[in-house]
């Protein structure tokens, strides 16, 4: 009886797995885990690199293989607004309020999504811009609105900022299994967590993933004024103001024609 | 060269900022004025949110008008009593102003608010200042001396009690009209972001008759008073003041504020009021335009306040 139940629990076991032994494995990682807003600071490129892990076992492939890496960014609620003529002047008429979209978001691949896997699959992986969930307050209530003209708006003005994108060829494949993607920071970058979700495709199918992270922080005088600003206001606001005030002090004693 | 701004997070070219700091600082000499005015849209269209503009602009009229108001002084061109008096009326109006603003800002209207309350005001007043000055100098044209102070024109509120005597200034009138302008500029500031010298130098040229010669000088230790305050209450309340932003502005501003005082002296009055009311009235109209045009994009995006 026993026996028995191990090997069925094994068996079990076996067949629960999703992956079959001898798939493939993904490595990937970046080059930088710590981007450092300086004073300089006017965007910055961080690349990840990964390669597919074969062994004698692994099953042999008739097609290449494609990778899509999603990076989404610290997430903030943000509120996308619609103008609309009233008495003859343009006023915002309407508003939707996004609930914590994410601030930052990067789809890159090795080849166009379609060509990667079934609109199915997209779906269901969450994989590019459209499927990215992007909910919205309803009332008081929250959830996703289909075809809808704000959300489209928020994916657009993103995208015009540099924050959001989806590039279908920023993987590319330096061996059939080594592969390297820039993932492109603009100077505008949000501070924050930023997590990478890389995906290995084959025939259609996903085979295995892989997450990483890297944090963007403000280091020295820029995080100094932000701290100060944020946890000293009083303080912060007198310094400012004295500042003003020698400045325009020094100003007159300098030119002054007497 | 680019700079990395703390508070308003992103880039921006040194030298475009200072640039913009001394063409501002030169006007904002030459007439008198904060500058607020023309500096807060010329920032967020390079891109930084309304807000930090706003919060960071009140410090960069701090410094051109104190240095502004220095040199004033050294010319004994301060009203000091007068100042005080208008200060006095204009905290009452500010943190009314502040009230309303803070209201406006919960019904998501306060955009549309400021848009309007710039085109109105800013029209209005630019259009009443070209007129006037024109007349002026068609009156100077044809040989007539130009009167400033007409002996006997006294409107009924000068005679309102708690009369008090503006000595620098050379006018005896009640406190109560002071009082009232004061109010009205800290309210207006308040709503609007700015000094409100722009306003404040017609108002006592009209209707408190006040000199060209000290007219100015008063208006620019008023506007510094109010402004460094708004600066720590801005730093205070909602900590969107970045001093790199400020200090670059208020470098440039300071040096073409000397240079604005300079050539200011040199300009006859009512020329200089001609000039001013033009550049008042096309910030007007610009503002306009604006709200009448279809916007290239109808939608635009907000960070949410109160998120991390």
């Amino acid at each position: 009886m026993r026996p028995a139940l191990a090997v069925a629990l094994a068996l079990a076991g076996a067949l629960a797995l999703p992956l079959p032994a001898g798939a493939e494995g993904l490595v990937a990682s970046l080059t930088n885990h710590h981007v450092m807003i300086t004073s300089n600071f006017t965007g910055e490129n961080v690349v990840l690199f990964g390669s597919v892990e074969r062994d004698a076992t692994t099953v042999a492939r008739h097609t290449s293989y494609d990778v899509v890496a999603t990076i989404v960014g610290p997430r903030q609620s943000l509120r996308t607004r619609r103008k609309g003529r009233v008495l003859g002047i343009w006023v915002n008429t309407s508003a939707r309020t996004f609930v914590d979209p994410p601030s930052y978001l990067a789809v890159l691949s090795s080849h166009p999504l379609d060509a990667i896997t079934s609109a199915d699959n997209q779906r269901r992986l969450q994989l590019g811009l459209a499927n990215t969930p992007l909910p919205e307050l309803i009332h008081n209530d929250v959830g996703e609105v289909m075809n809808d003209p704000f959300r489209a708006a928020l994916v657009r003005l993103m995208g015009e900022r540099g924050l959001y994108s989806e590039e279908p060829n920023a993987v590319t494949f330096l061996t059939p299994t080594l592969f390297r993607a820039t993932i492109p920071l603009p100077a505008q970058v949000p501070i924050g967590n930023y997590t990478v979700d890389v995906k290995l495709f084959a025939d259609g199918h996903l085979i295995a993933h892989s997450d990483s992270a890297f944090e963007i922080v403000k280091v020295g005088f820029e995080q100094f004024v932000v701290n100060a600003a944020r946890d000293h206001g009083l303080l912060y606001g007198v310094a400012t103001a004295l500042m003003a005030l020698f400045t325009g002090w020094i100003a007159s004693i300098v030119f002054r024609r007497d | 060269m680019q700079i990395f701004l703390p508070i308003a997070d992103l880039p921006v070219n040194v030298f475009l900022v200072f640039a913009m700091g001394i063409a501002v600082g030169f006007i904002s000499g030459m007439f008198g004025i904060g500058g607020g005015f023309l500096m807060t849209p010329l920032l967020i269209f390079i891109g930084i949110q309304p807000a930090v503009a706003v919060a960071s602009v009140t410090t960069h009229v701090a410094a051109s008008s104190f240095s502004g108001a220095i040199a004033y002084w050294r010319r004994n061109a301060v009203d000091i009593t007068l100042a005080l008096t208008l200060l006095a009326g204009g905290i009452v109006g500010s943190a009314t102003g502040v009230g309303l603003f803070t209201w406006l800002r919960a019904l998501d209207q306060l955009d549309l608010v400021i848009e309007l309350s710039y085109v109105i005001l800013l029209c209005v007043v630019g259009a009443l200042m070209v007129t006037e000055a024109a007349r002026a100098i068609i009156r100077s044209w044809q040989g007539k001396r130009a009167e400033l102070r007409r002996p006997g024109s006294h409107a009924w509120f000068h005679g309102l009690p708690l009369k008090l005597r503006f000595k620098r200034s050379k006018i005896y009138v009640s406190t109560i009209p002071v009082l009232v302008i004061g109010l009205i500029i800290g309210f207006i500031g308040a709503i609007m972001g700015i000094g409100g010298g722009f306003l404040l130098v017609p108002m006592l040229i009209y209707l408190l008759r006040v000199p060209t010669a000290t007219v100015i000088g008063t208006s620019m230790v008023l506007t510094f008073l109010t402004m460094a305050s708004a600066t720590v209450l801005h730093a205070v309340t909602n900590h969107l003041v970045d001093a790199v932003l400020a200090l670059i502005l208020m470098v440039g501003g300071v040096i073409g504020a000397q240079f604005g005082a300079h050539a200011g002296q040199r300009i006859r009055g009512e020329w200089l009021r001609l000039f001013l009311g033009l550049l008042v009235l096309a910030v007007g109209l610009r503002f306009g335009f604006d709200l009448v045009l279809r916007p290239p994009d109808l939608y635009s995006i907000r960070a949410m306040e109160g998120a991390p």
